[in-house]
This record gives C-alpha cells, structure tokens and sequence, in this order.
C-alpha cells in the first residue's frame, strides 16, 4: 500500500466520514445558494419569466438535482445535529448510533423526496 | 516459518523506507519486530521504548499508517498480508529514524494550563475527593492518559493548524478543570479558548479512535467547550 492508501484508511471510521460529508454538503448548499437566488430573481422580470423558469425547472434532470439538493440538506442538518449533540451533551460513546441515524434520516428524506416528484 | 517485510523510515539524507526481512513469530509485537531489526540487521535504527507493558507512552509510531502503541500492538492484530510499513508519528518533528521530538507536544500541555496548582501545603492533610463525587466521575477515563502523543499524531486538526493544542493537552486541562481541588480553573479555561483551543476541535474523533487506552479526548474537549461557554455567558471570561 503507498502511504496515500494508509492514510485513507487510517481515516475511515464513521465519525471521519461524517466530519467530511458535514463539510462537503455545506460547501455544496453554499454553492447552490446563489443559483436558488438567481432564480427568485426571475420574478423581478415578470410572471412570465419566472413561469417560464419553473416550467424549466420540471425537466427530470432538474428534479434529480433537486433531490439531491434534498439529500444534501438533510446530510448537512444530520451531521449538524450529530456535532451538537456531541458537544452540548456529551454523548461519545452514542457516536457510531448518531452518525447512523444521520445517514439513515437524510436517506429517508432525499428517498421521499424522490417518490414525491415524479 | 513466513517472513514479514518490514518497510521502515530511516531519516538519513532526505529521508526514505528501508526494507527488512524479519522472521514472523506468534505473539510477536511491533516493537519485537523492530527490535529484532536493531539488535540483528541493523543497530543503527533509532527507535524509542521503554516500559514494554503499556504504561510509559515512549513506543508510540506509525504502524501501516495509523499511529499505534507498539509494544501492545500485535503483528497479527494488524497484518493482513506478510507487509509492514513502520514511520515515525505524524505531526511531530523526526529526531532520527523512528524517533519523534515530544517537545512540542508537552510544551501545548504546560500552555493549556496543564499544571495542577492546588491550595494545600505539605503539611495539611491529604485531600479526599469522594469516587462518585460528579467532578471524579466526570474525569475517571481521562486521568488514564499516558502521553503517548498517539492521539496528536491521528489528529488533522494539529497537522492543519499547527498551534492547535492538541487532544492530550486539552484532556489533561479538562481532569484539572474538574479537579475540585485546583485553584486555576478560570486561568485555564482562558487558556483554552483561544484560537487555538477547544473551538477548534473538528470533532472528527480520529484521537478517540485511536487512543490506546481507549480514552475519549473527544469527551474531554466537549466538555471543555460547555465550561468555557458557560464562564463565558456568566462574564467570567
């Protein structure tokens, strides 16, 4: 093995994974936030503006993205709720419980997302 | 009888592994391994130990990338194949070969208020601290550190910001902050809170993970955040 995959290894336990899926979620809800408000925007030119995005935006490729989207939210908030738990409770020794729990909560949500849209 | 093909940091010019062949044995330990490697292949290696028995923390390295007690650490435990690639620990200075320079890391000890300072002098009697007092039971696993500096090796808050205290100093402060018999508590939650402090602790756990005595630095430095906020909100900070 090179020391890169020693590395890697060496970092994958639950509580790692959830520290860089909290990260990776926040980054990307940070760079959509820009496009959520170009398209608010729209409706500074008119009805027919933004209707004409949202007919857009009800193309099956946006409505994956959009669960996506969900999926990220619901990591972000999971592994959010994970940190403070850990930090205003206390409860290491749930660690391998909550991480599951966030994982398992945002799979639920991005899947009823999923079997709403279409 | 297999052979272990043992891939080691040795430190001369640039740096680079070195590989050795040592005979696999039952119930062989890592420091075995590289002791057979000083005593027979080669006596220059560098390499630290002293206790063998898990108590003294000096033995601490590298073991296929993840930084383990050595002298505690069984080959078989940690070997899938006959491949072993021994270094020193990350995060801290390299003396020579396997040999770590501990300062740094006992210095963050002393700067984290890691000196007990009580109020009693020699000739008052011994104090008593009752075993299920809350303070005691909140610091039973985390006066179990040895120092190893196993955790500040695992931990990439120390390698990304390198005044980052570190998960032993913080857990040593976290025992004298609950101490009931320390006089410095407000001294040391000051010395805490910095930027390089308890705040910085990403909580990715890999010290918990790794810490050979099975302590949770994670929990002490939790518990340092809730002290520190809450002299905060009280204004005693």
């Amino acid at each position: 093995m090179t020391n890169g995959s020693y590395a890697l290894k060496a970092r994958s336990h639950p509580s790692y994974v959830a520290f860089i899926l909290h990260r990776v979620s926040g980054l990307l809800l940070a760079a959509f936030l820009p496009l959520h408000f170009l398209a608010l925007s729209q409706a500074l030119h008119g009805e027919a503006a933004l209707d004409s995005f949202l007919s857009w935006a009800d193309n099956p490729m946006v409505k994956i993205a959009e669960v996506g989207l969900v999926l990220m939210l619901a990591l972000h908030l999971g592994c959010g709720l994970r940190v403070m738990a850990l930090e205003a409770l206390g409860w290491t020794s749930w660690q391998k419980s909550m991480v599951a729990i966030a994982f398992g909560g945002s799979l639920v949500a991005g899947t009823f997302f999923l079997l709403r849209v279409f | 009888m297999s052979k272990l093909k043992v891939s080691v940091w040795r430190s001369a010019g640039s740096g680079a592994q070195e590989y050795f062949d040592v005979p696999r044995k039952e119930n062989q330990t890592i420091l075995d391994v590289v002791t057979y490697i000083q005593r027979n292949l080669d006596p220059t290696l560098s390499y630290r130990y002293a206790c063998r028995v898990g108590m003294c923390g000096s033995c601490a390295m590298s073991v296929n990338g993840k930084a383990r007690w050595t002298c505690r650490t069984h080959v078989d435990k940690v070997c899938d194949s006959d491949a072993l690639d021994l270094r020193p620990l990350e995060n801290f200075p390299v003396v020579k070969d396997l040999v770590c320079d501990m300062q740094t890391f006992f210095d963050k000890q002393k700067k984290a208020g890691g000196a007990f300072l009580g109020a009693h002098t020699r000739e008052d009697s011994v104090a008593l601290i009752k075993p299920d007092s809350s303070g005691r039971m909140a610091v039973d696993e985390a006066i179990e550190c040895i120092g190893c500096g196993v955790c500040y090796a695992s931990c990439d808050v120390v390698k990304w910001k390198p005044d980052y205290l570190g998960p032993a100093a913080l857990n040593r402060t976290w025992t004298l902050v609950k101490d009931e018999r320390d006089t410095r508590r407000l001294d040391r939650l000051r010395a805490v809170s910095g930027d390089a402090g308890c705040h910085s602790c990403h909580s990715q756990m890999s010290c918990t993970q790794r810490c050979p005595k099975l302590l949770s630095p994670t929990h002490s430095i939790s518990g340092l955040k809730r002290e520190v906020s809450r002299a905060a909100l009280k204004g005693e900070l």
